[in-house]
């Protein structure tokens, strides 16, 4: 890709990638914090993306994968005294697994669109109820995860930036792999697939395979996403990785910057976490709701008006306007 | 396990099952007229209990004549939600129905925490402390009531759509869209009267639910899943199916509860959601299939 002005795509993208990688120093601790927040959503947004956008299956309990991954790393770390960076693997691991099971079974039975949304939401909030009563694991009162200081092999550290570094690397790593899944083959099954399964079958495509990989790529990735959390918070416990609430926050940056594109998720998040954060300054505190009463207001609003999301929309205009 | 437990659990089940039978008829009828699946079902609930709640407390109103304030005023709100906003996106795909609804309940969940903030209320009324005694069993009279009137409404409800004209074409806008649009029918209008109706269900199962059940922000969520399992259960837009399947999570939940710990009760809800969405998605009563 290259316009009139020679500027190439990746030219931008080292820019962009270079102001990145020294912002945690020009900023404060605060803003840092923020900038971990938007690279996560925008991550998570992005593997919700892989099986939501691309192959247009409306999950909407990511939050098991999340959740699976959160507490595998965290379980084995706290017990066995295993690495996280070992645990994320395994996390990542058991999370694929499970979403190739429940998704092998919704797909065996040609679950599809409003079905196959309760379907994924009723397994993950299964998963909930039975971790809240597991007292083996933490139960309601979830794990603490022991502070250990300033400790790489153990993904604990005392400093944000090395966080900062961490969760940028990953959104690199997902937008690297939506790039590839775009331009691919599997990329046109997937869109093939979204649009109109029963012609996409006609046209020769194994269906329950391709939803199959999808679904077992997004959930691995949905699990790294769940080690890093808990990493980072020092904290999990059920009501918060297995909730429903989180898998709308999974799913919502995707949805409103623009589903089954590669900075959809991207866009969406550098839109809805800064405006959370800042309601949540302005208006005393996440427990006022205020942030989430905006973030509906946003999702009815982008389903009147932009439907395909915020960054087609732009898209379109600008096409319009150098016409 | 003796009988009077196993009594005592039946009941519970059968009154529980009702109030399930009443959220579900609503939402059916939204889907089965409509075509569309309302996510913030379960919040126009929780608002129900909220108005009973001001009803009972402020205007010394009896929660069962709050209801005939409730009823009304719901109809009219699902009239005026489907007239400004879900008739704008009636005709994209599921998916952004469901993502709408979605909102529409972050929004209300959301709206009510910032300005009623999240402690739960309750009323306290004459009935509550009432409690009948058939043999050994116990009947608490608020659940009691709350049984009556959701089968009364349901039954209603039933002979209006059965009976009247309104009713024949809510029915036949449900049945063939295009055809009832053939022989002159009001699309917009019945839908319009079906969103209303089923608002006013949630309505009337919140201002049932307030005097026995404590109301906070997020008491909605609670309703909406077991909801969907009976929809589901009773097969989507299925009316009938809708009461029984009211009744088949009761049930369930009553006896899941004498065999699980508390905590683990819903599962065996969504253990029932996922084996009829794999087995019989169209439900155990139910031909029509969402596409």
């Amino acid at each position: 890709m290259k316009n009139r002005f020679g500027i190439r795509y990746w030219h931008i993208l080292l820019v962009l990638g270079v102001v990145f990688l020294f912002l945690p120093a020009a900023i404060g601790d605060y803003l840092t914090h923020v900038m971990i927040l938007i690279f996560f959503y925008a991550y998570l947004g992005q593997c919700w993306n892989i099986l939501g956008g691309y192959a247009g299956q409306l999950s909407l309990g990511h939050a098991a994968y999340f959740g699976v991954g959160a507490y595998t790393s965290t379980l084995l770390f706290v017990n066995l005294g295993l690495s996280p960076w070992i645990g994320i693997f395994l996390g990542g691991v058991g999370a694929a697994a499970l979403g190739l099971f429940t998704g092998y079974l919704c797909f065996r039975f040609g679950l599809r669109g409003p079905y196959f949304a309760l379907a994924t939401l009723a397994f993950a909030e299964i998963l909930r109820l039975i971790c809240l009563s597991m007292t083996v694991i933490g139960g309601a009162q979830g794990i603490l995860i022991p502070l250990m200081g300033q400790n790489f092999l153990k993904f604990q550290f005392m400093e944000r930036k090395y966080y900062y570094y961490i969760a940028f690397g990953m959104l690199i790593l997902s937008v690297l792999i939506a790039e590839k899944i775009e331009r691919s083959k599997v990329g046109y099954y997937f869109k093939a697939i979204h649009q109109n399964e029963d012609v996409a079958e006609t046209l020769g495509i194994d269906i329950t395979s391709y939803k199959l990989l999808a679904t077992g790529l997004s959930a691995f990735l949905t699990a790294l996403g769940g080690t890093f959390y808990a990493q980072y918070i020092m904290y999990i416990e059920p009501e918060i990785t297995f909730s429903a609430t989180t898998s709308v926050e999974i799913l919502l940056r995707a949805i409103i910057g623009g589903a089954g594109t590669v900075y959809g998720p991207i866009v969406g998040s550098f839109i809805l976490t800064p405006l959370s954060e800042i309601m949540r300054n302005l208006i005393g505190g996440g427990k006022s709701g205020i942030n989430i009463m905006v973030f509906g207001i946003i999702v009815m609003l982008v389903c009147i008006f932009m439907q395909a999301g915020v960054l087609p929309w732009i898209k379109g205009k600008l096409a319009k306007l150098i016409q | 396990m003796d009988s009077t437990l196993i009594g005592q659990v039946i009941i519970s089940g059968f009154l529980t099952g009702g109030l399930y039978a009443l959220v579900a008829v609503g939402l059916t009828m939204i889907f089965g007229v409509l075509k569309f699946i309302n996510f913030a079902h379960g919040e126009f609930l929780m608002l129900g209990m909220y108005l009973s709640y001001f009803l009972t407390t402020f205007l010394k109103l009896d929660p069962y004549v709050g209801l005939l304030v409730i009823i009304p005023v719901f109809f009219l709100f699902g009239v005026f939600i489907q007239w400004g906003l879900i008739d704008r996106i009636i005709n994209s795909p599921h998916d952004i129905h469901i993502l709408f609804t979605l909102g529409l309940s972050m929004f209300l969940q959301n709206i009510v925490l910032f300005i009623l903030g999240p402690h739960m209320r309750s009323v306290h009324t004459k009935y509550l402390t009432k409690v009948y005694t058939v043999g050994s069993l116990n009947i608490n009279s608020t659940r009691l009531i709350a049984f009556i009137f959701a089968l009364v409404i349901t039954f209603v409800l039933y002979l209006f759509l059965l009976k009247s004209d309104t009713g024949k074409a809510i029915r036949a806008c449900a049945d063939e869209k295009k055809g009832a649009r053939v022989v002159g029918i009001d699309i917009g209008k019945m839908y319009l009267i079906a969103f209303g109706i089923g608002i006013a269900c949630a309505g009337a199962a919140g201002g049932l639910l307030m005097p026995f059940c404590y109301a906070d922000p997020h008491v909605g969520w609670t309703f909406i899943l077991p909801a969907f399992v009976v929809v589901v259960l009773g097969g989507l837009g299925n009316f009938i199916g809708a009461l029984f399947g009211g009744f088949i999570i009761g049930f369930a939940e009553a006896f899941g509860s004498i065999i699980l710990p508390d905590s683990l009760k819903q599962v065996v809800t969504f253990a029932i959601l996922v084996m009829i969405l794999f087995f019989k998605p169209t439900g155990i009563f139910g031909k029509r299939t969402v596409k």
